[in-house]
């Protein structure tokens, strides 16, 4: 009979495929809408950081205050407003810098010059201290500087962004 | 009158073969704790399973009063938990169960471990166990953060920067899990709703399918 020649593909064979293809886009079809929906926050463009005014540069000094601040804060289809908080005073060079109060060892709050340690910050959870600067002292727990906010100037006014 | 109405859907069915297939075989001697009390070890594995059922059963009704949304999560937990009749006993079931399905799937675990049960034929269903063991830590790590209090929120907080620890894709694991790169907001509460109550039990029942099909197949190890 005929389905005895060679390279001919037999209805049976035929049936196969084309079943198996159609379902398997079928089914393609079906789940990858899931999927997108799913991975969806990873898709999402970062939100671009907008910056909240926090003090008057001239009320800035050598010695760090503490400012808090709210960002209005996006959560899908939550609105809210998150407070942060940030140390903010010049360098020896007299620039400005705020400085992120999350301990970059396990996220307490840093105090300056707390804990009796004099021009320093100091995290009283397992005693991790930072310079000056903002850079952990060595043999202490942190494992990193304390993270400063991206800041901008505009007429007299400081603004910060993102730590 | 039941034999009755069994006879009348038998008759046409046939189902006696089937309940039998699944009900009908007898205990070995050696895993029957009325001939050797120690073999209660082989316990745990039915343990596990019932309480797996209270933890189903329990979930669906509390779902009644849920809501996971951060204004009102807390709010419907504490209702369902001091208003609803029974709510107080039906929390406490899934609460205090999903702590003693791990000790037991864990008891489980252990005897099959130091039985060398897992051994030729028996591989593909360790294989499965361990499966349906990242299922069971999975439902506690997302039924946790449902009643929306502070332990549950910092608890997860913590969990998911064990997950963001994670070297190269830690950042999308967190992501995917949250649905947000930062916040442990809105979009983590439904998330771990969806995934703690359709998603893991979904693997869950399949794998416990997966897990008694082979058991069936291959019958209890034999004694030691
Ligand atoms: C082995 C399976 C399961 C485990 C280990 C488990 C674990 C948990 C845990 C740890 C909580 C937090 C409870 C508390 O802190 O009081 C929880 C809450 C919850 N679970 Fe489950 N769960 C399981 C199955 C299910 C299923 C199948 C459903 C529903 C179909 C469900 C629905 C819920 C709901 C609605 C809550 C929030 C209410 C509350 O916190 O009391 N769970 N689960
Ligand atoms: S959290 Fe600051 S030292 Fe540990």
């Amino acid at each position: 009979m005929s389905e005895k020649k060679n390279n001919q593909v037999s209805r049976r064979q035929f049936l196969n495929y084309t079943l198996t293809g159609v379902g398997g886009f079928m089914g393609a079809a079906m789940v990858s809408p899931m999927v997108g929906m799913a991975v969806d926050p990873l898709l999402q463009a970062e939100g671009s950081s907008d910056f909240q005014y926090v003090m008057d540069v001239s009320e800035i000094t050598q010695q760090p205050q503490r400012k808090s601040f709210t960002v209005p804060q996006e959560d899908g289809w939550y609105e809210s407003e998150s407070e942060q908080t940030a140390w903010v005073y010049r360098t020896e060079n007299d620039e400005i810098l705020a400085l992120s109060p999350v301990c970059t060892h396990l996220g307490c709050t840093v105090d300056w010059e707390g804990g009796d340690y004099d021009n320093e910050f100091f995290c009283p959870c397992h005693n991790g201290r930072y310079d000056r600067m903002g850079v952990n002292i060595a043999d202490t727990p942190p494992t990193a500087p304390l993270p400063a906010y991206e800041y901008r100037v505009e007429e007299g006014k400081l603004y910060l962004g993102k730590a | 009158m039941l034999q009755k109405l069994y006879d009348w859907v038998d008759e046409r069915l046939d189902i006696t073969p089937i309940w039998r297939d699944i009900a009908d075989h007898e205990v070995p001697e050696h895993v029957n704790p009325a001939h050797h009390f120690s073999a209660f070890v082989y316990c745990f594995g039915g343990l596990t399973f019932f309480v797996t059922v209270i933890q189903v059963l329990s979930g669906m009704f509390l779902t009644m009063y849920y809501v996971p949304d951060i204004e009102n999560a807390f709010a419907s937990v504490e209702y369902l938990q001091s208003q609803v009749a029974h709510g107080q006993i039906v929390r406490g079931m899934h609460h205090w169960g999903a702590s003693v399905v791990i000790v037991m799937i864990f008891l489980h675990t252990l005897r099959v471990f130091f039985q060398g049960a897992y051994k030729k034929p028996r591989e593909l269903n360790w294989v499965v166990g361990v499966l349906l063991f990242f299922v069971m830590f999975g439902l506690g790590f997302t039924g946790y953060l449902l009643p929306w209090d502070n332990k549950a929120f910092f608890a997860t907080q913590v969990g998911l920067e064990i997950a963001e620890s994670v070297p190269v894709i830690g950042t999308d694991i967190k992501t995917l899990l949250a649905g947000d790169p930062e916040i442990v907001g809105a979009q983590t509460l439904t998330r771990f709703f969806a995934i703690h109550v359709f998603f893991l039990p979904a693997a869950l029942f399949g794998l416990m399918a997966a897990h008694f099909i082979m058991i069936r197949r291959q019958g209890i190890s034999g004694p030691l």
